[in-house]
C-alpha cells in the first residue's frame, strides 16, 4: 500500500481514479441489469416450439384441435400470435375451468416457461401480434397520465368503468377490474382483444398511447381516497345504500332513543 | 324582582309594544306536540334542508357555472392540461385547493340525499298512518309539491359540475324532454339554448338551482309548517288520547330542547358521513364530453327507479305524419311517474270518495287497521323497489356473478307480478295481525306457564294486558262498506251506475276487516 500511496499525487491518478470507477459501475450494472439475454439460437426457438406443441397437444387440443384449427367450442389459434397466448394462459384465463359465459382471471396453470413455449409455438403456425419486450413497456418514461385518462374515458370507461372497476356485460359477460393488472397484459389485451374486447391495433391507439392508457391505469390504482371511503368507486349505487343503512339507520335510531327517553 | 329581570322586562315591553306578538307568543310557547320517533323525520327533512342552504351558499361562492372552455391548471395531476367546461374545473378547484372545499361539497351532496331519503320516509309515515286525511289533504299536496321539487333540486344539483356522470345524465334528461310527442325537440332546444349539449343549460340550471326552486322550497316549507302548526299535529291513540285534544310536550322547554338539539344530531350525521365517506368524487369521472360515457352510470338514489324503468322498457316506437314517438322513453320517464305522483297527490279524495268518511281525524291509524290502504302502500313502495334494482341492474349483475339479461327480465316480469303479490301479501298479514290483537285482548299474553288441573288437564295460564294496551287494540274504529244502490227509493235507475259499482266495490274492499272486540264479549270473558 505504501508504495501505491506514494503516487496519490501523481497527475494521471485523479483521471485513472475516474476511468477505473466508471469501469466499475459499467461493469456491475451491466452485469447485474442485463438478464442473460442472448438472442436464441434457431436451434432453441426449434426445442421451445417443440416443448410448446407437446403441451399444446395435452392441455389444449382438446378444445383448440390437433393443429390449433379450432372446434365447436373454441376458436382457431392460427395467426392469433404469442402475446394472446401469452395473455390468456399467463393470467390463467386458459385453460378455461368453467365454459358458461367467459374466462376468469385465476391462478395461471402454466408456468412462465411453458407459456412462452406454448407461445412459440402458436406463433410459428402463422405470424400475429408478439409479446411486447420489456424495453417497450416503460410507462412511467414513455406515458402521459393525462393523456392516458383521456384516452380511457374515450375507448375504455364504457365498459371497464371511470376508474377501470369493471362493468357488466350482457348475457353474464363482464369487463374486468384493471385494477393489479400487469402493464404487459394490458398492453396484450390492447393488441390481441381478448374475449368480448375489441383489438386496438397500433394505428388506433399508437403504442405511445398505450403507454399513456397504462400509466394512467396505474395512477387509478395509486389513487388515495381523496374523500373518504370509496365504497367501490362505483358510483351512486353504493352512496345510496349508505344513505339509507348508515345515514337513515343512525337518524331514526337516534330519534327512537330522544323519544323513548322522555317517558 | 331583580335588576336582570327589570331591563329584561323593559326590553320585551319595549318589542312587545311595538310588534304586540306577546299574546301570540304566549300561546304558541304553550302549544302542545305529541311524542314519537316517527314524527321527528319531518324534522330530519327540515334540518338537512336548513344545512343544505347554508353548505351550498359556501359553495357558490367559489363555482363558476359557465360552460367555458379552460385549460385545467390545478393541482390534480391526472387532468392536469385538459380541456374542460369553467364550471367543472372550478368544482375540482373546490375540491382540492379550497380550505374545507372538499368536506362542504360532501356535506352539500350527503345532505341532499339524507334529505330525499327523510321526504320518502315522512311520506311513508304519514301515508301508513292515515295522517293524510281530513283536513290535512292540502299539506299532503304540499308534500308531494316538495317531493317533486326534490326531485328537480337534486337532479340539476348533481348536473352542475359538468362532470362525465352528470352530463351522462343531463343526456338522459334531454332525450326524455324529446321524447315528449311533436313538442319534445322544441322544448329541449329552447330547454338547452340549442342543440345538446350547447354552452346554455349550466348556467341556467345554476339560477333554477340556487335561486328560484329554494325559494319556492323555503315558500312552500314556510306554508307546510305553518300548516301544522294551525291544523295541530295528528298523535297516536292512547288513553286520554281523543280527536279533540293533542297529549304531549309544550313547545318550552322540553319540546324546544329537543329539536334544537336534534337538528344537532342530523347535522352530526351528516358532517360524520362527509368526514368519513366520499360522495361523487368527480374528480375521477372526468369532464363530460358527449362521445364518452362509464359503465355503471347511475343518478342518485331517487332518480334510480325512474332509471330502471327505462332500463326495463322494450324498444317500441313509432312513426307517424313525419314524427317518431319513443314509448320506450315517453311510458317510462313521463307517463308512469306522472300517474305516480297524481296518485299520490289526489289519493286522500280517492280513499275518503271509497269509504264516505267526510269526517276529521286527529288520531291517526295503526297502519294494520286498514288494510286495504297498508297494502296499497306496500305494493306501490315494492313497484318502485323492483325499479330501483333494474336501476342498478349492471351493478348487482358485476358483484353477485349474475347475468344483466336475467335481472332485466326479472324487473319486466317483476314489475307487473311483484306489486299485486305484495298487496295481497300485506292484505292478509294486516288481518292476521288484527285476528293476533282481538286474541290478545280476550284471551291476554301467554305466559309459558303450564297448570294441570286436579282432572289432569293441562292449560297455559294467559296474563291480561294492561289497561293502556287493551284501550290501544280497540279503540279504532270500524265501519261498514257503504251501501250504494244502483236504484233510487222509487225504482229507478240512479246515473252514473259504473261509477257507482266501482265505488261499492272498492268500498267493500277496504272495509275488511276481523271484528273488533265488543263489549259483550269482553263481559263475557272475564265471567270465564
Amino acid at each position: 500500500m505504501k508504495r501505491l500511496s506514494r503516487y496519490r499525487r501523481h497527475k494521471a491518478a485523479g483521471p485513472l481514479l475516474l476511468i477505473f470507477a466508471l469501469l466499475a459501475i459499467g461493469t456491475t450494472f451491466s452485469v447485474a441489469s442485463a438478464t442473460v439475454k442472448s438472442a436464441p439460437t434457431a436451434f432453441a426457438r426449434t426445442a421451445a416450439i417443440e416443448e410448446g406443441k407437446q403441451i399444446f397437444l395435452k392441455g389444449c387440443s382438446s378444445c383448440h384441435g390437433l393443429n390449433a384449427q379450432g372446434g365447436a367450442v373454441a376458436p382457431s389459434l392460427i395467426g392469433v400470435g404469442a402475446a394472446s397466448v401469452d395473455f390468456q394462459v399467463g393470467t390463467g384465463r386458459m385453460p378455461m375451468a368453467d365454459m358458461s359465459t367467459q374466462a376468469m382471471r385465476k391462478k395461471p396453470v402454466y408456468d412462465a416457461q411453458e407459456t412462452a413455449a406454448l407461445a412459440a409455438y402458436v406463433a410459428s403456425l402463422a405470424p400475429g401480434p408478439a409479446v411486447p419486450e420489456d424495453s417497450a413497456l416503460n410507462y412511467q418514461r414513455d406515458g402521459s397520465t393525462a393523456e392516458g385518462g383521456e384516452l380511457f374515458r374515450n375507448n375504455c370507461a364504457m365498459c371497464h368503468n371511470f376508474a377501470g372497476q369493471g362493468g357488466a356485460l350482457t348475457e353474464g359477460k363482464y369487463a374486468p377490474t384493471l385494477m393489479g393488472v400487469e402493464p404487459k397484459y394490458i398492453y396484450e389485451a390492447l393488441i390481441t382483444g381478448p374475449q368480448s374486447m375489441p383489438v386496438f391495433s397500433d394505428k388506433t391507439i399508437t403504442p405511445a398511447e398505450k403507454l399513456s392508457l397504462i400509466k394512467w391505469i396505474k395512477s387509478a390504482e395509486a389513487e388515495p381516497n381523496l374523500g373518504g371511503a370509496t365504497m367501490g368507486r362505483i358510483g351512486p349505487v353504493t352512496e345510496g345504500l349508505l344513505v339509507w343503512i348508515l345515514g337513515m339507520g343512525l337518524l331514526i335510531g337516534i330519534a327512537v332513543w330522544l323519544t323513548t327517553r322522555a317517558r | 324582582m331583580t335588576s336582570v329581570e327589570n331591563k329584561l322586562g323593559n326590553a320585551a315591553n319595549f318589542v312587545d309594544e311595538r310588534i304586540g306578538a306577546a299574546g301570540w307568543v304566549k300561546k304558541s310557547l304553550n302549544k302542545v306536540f305529541p311524542d314519537h320517533w316517527s314524527f321527528m323525520l319531518g324534522e330530519v327533512c327540515m334540518y338537512s334542508f336548513i344545512i343544505l342552504l347554508l353548505s351550498g351558499t359556501f359553495l357558490t361562492f367559489w363555482f363558476d357555472p359557465s360552460q367555458r372552455d379552460v385549460i385545467y391548471q390545478g393541482v390534480y395531476e391526472p387532468l392536469k392540461g385538459l380541456k374542460m367546461s369553467a364550471a367543472y374545473a372550478s368544482t375540482l378547484d373546490i375540491s382540492f385547493e379550497v380550505r374545507g372545499g372538499l368536506l362542504m361539497r360532501q356535506i352539500h351532496h350527503w345532505a341532499a340525499n339524507i334529505f330525499m331519503a327523510a321526504i320518502v320516509a315522512h311520506l311513508l309515515r304519514v301515508f301508513f298512518t292515515g295522517a293524510f286525511r281530513k283536513p290535512r289533504e292540502f299539506n299532503w299536496i304540499l308534500g308531494i309539491l316538495l317531493l317533486t321539487l326534490g326531485f328537480v333540486e337534486g337532479l340539476f344539483g348533481y348536473s352542475l359540475p359538468d362532470d362525465l356522470l352528470s352530463g351522462t345524465g343531463l343526456r338522459i334528461t334531454s332525450a326524455i324532454i324529446q321524447a315528449i310527442p311533436v313538442v319534445g325537440t322544441y322544448i329541449s332546444f329552447f330547454l338547452f339554448g340549442g342543440a345538446f349539449p350547447g354552452v346554455g343549460f349550466i348556467p341556467r340550471i345554476f339560477t333554477l338551482h340556487v335561486l328560484l326552486i329554494p325559494g319556492a322550497f323555503l315558500a312552500v316549507i314556510t306554508i307546510h309548517v305553518m300548516l301544522v302548526w294551525y291544523q295541530k299535529h295528528t298523535q297516536f291513540p292512547g288513553v286520554g288520547r281523543t280527536e279533540k285534544n293533542v297529549v304531549g310536550h309544550p313547545i318550552l322547554p322540553v319540546y324546544m330542547a329537543k329539536a334544537g338539539g336534534f337538528f344537532f344530531v342530523v347535522f352530526g350525521v351528516i358532517a360524520f358521513l362527509s368526514a368519513v365517506a366520499s360522495i361523487n368524487p368527480i374528480w375521477l369521472y372526468g369532464p363530460y364530453t358527449p362521445g364518452q360515457i362509464s359503465a355503471g352510470s347511475q343518478p342518485d338514489w331517487y332518480m334510480g327507479w325512474l332509471d330502471g324503468l327505462v332500463r326495463m322498457a322494450p324498444p317500441l316506437e313509432t312513426h307517424a305524419f313525419g314524427h317518431t314517438i319513443s314509448w320506450n322513453i315517453l311510458i317510462p320517464a313521463l307517463i308512469v311517474p306522472g300517474i305516480v305522483f297524481t296518485g299520490m297527490a289526489l289519493y286522500p279524495f280517492i280513499e275518503s270518495w271509497i269509504t264516505g268518511d267526510k269526517r276529521e281525524h286527529h288520531l291517526l291509524d295503526r297502519p294494520r287497521n286498514v288494510p286495504n290502504r297498508t297494502a296499497l302502500g306496500v305494493m306501490s313502495v315494492t313497484f318502485v323497489m323492483v325499479a330501483l334494482i333494474n336501476g342498478g341492474n349492471d351493478i348487482l349483475a358485476t358483484n353477485f356473478a349474475l347475468s344483466i339479461n336475467q335481472i332485466m327480465w326479472f324487473s319486466r316480469i317483476g314489475i307487473f307480478v311483484l306489486p299485486p303479490l305484495a298487496f295481497v301479501i300485506t292484505k292478509r298479514l294486516c288481518l292476521s295481525l288484527q285476528r293476533a290483537d282481538r286474541d290478545l285482548l280476550l284471551h291476554g299474553t301467554e305466559t309459558g306457564r303450564l297448570l294441570r288441573l286436579p282432572h289432569g288437564e293441562f292449560v297455559e295460564v294467559h296474563a291480561p294486558i294492561s289497561a293502556e294496551k287493551a284501550f290501544i287494540l280497540q279503540s279504532h274504529e270500524q265501519s261498514a262498506a257503504l251501501e250504494i244502490d244502483d236504484v233510487d227509493s222509487r225504482g229507478v235507475r240512479r246515473p252514473g251506475s259504473i261509477k257507482n259499482k266501482l265505488q261499492r266495490r272498492l268500498s267493500k274492499a277496504h272495509a275488511v276487516a276481523v271484528p273488533k272486540v265488543t263489549e259483550q264479549e269482553l263481559k263475557e270473558i272475564e265471567h270465564h
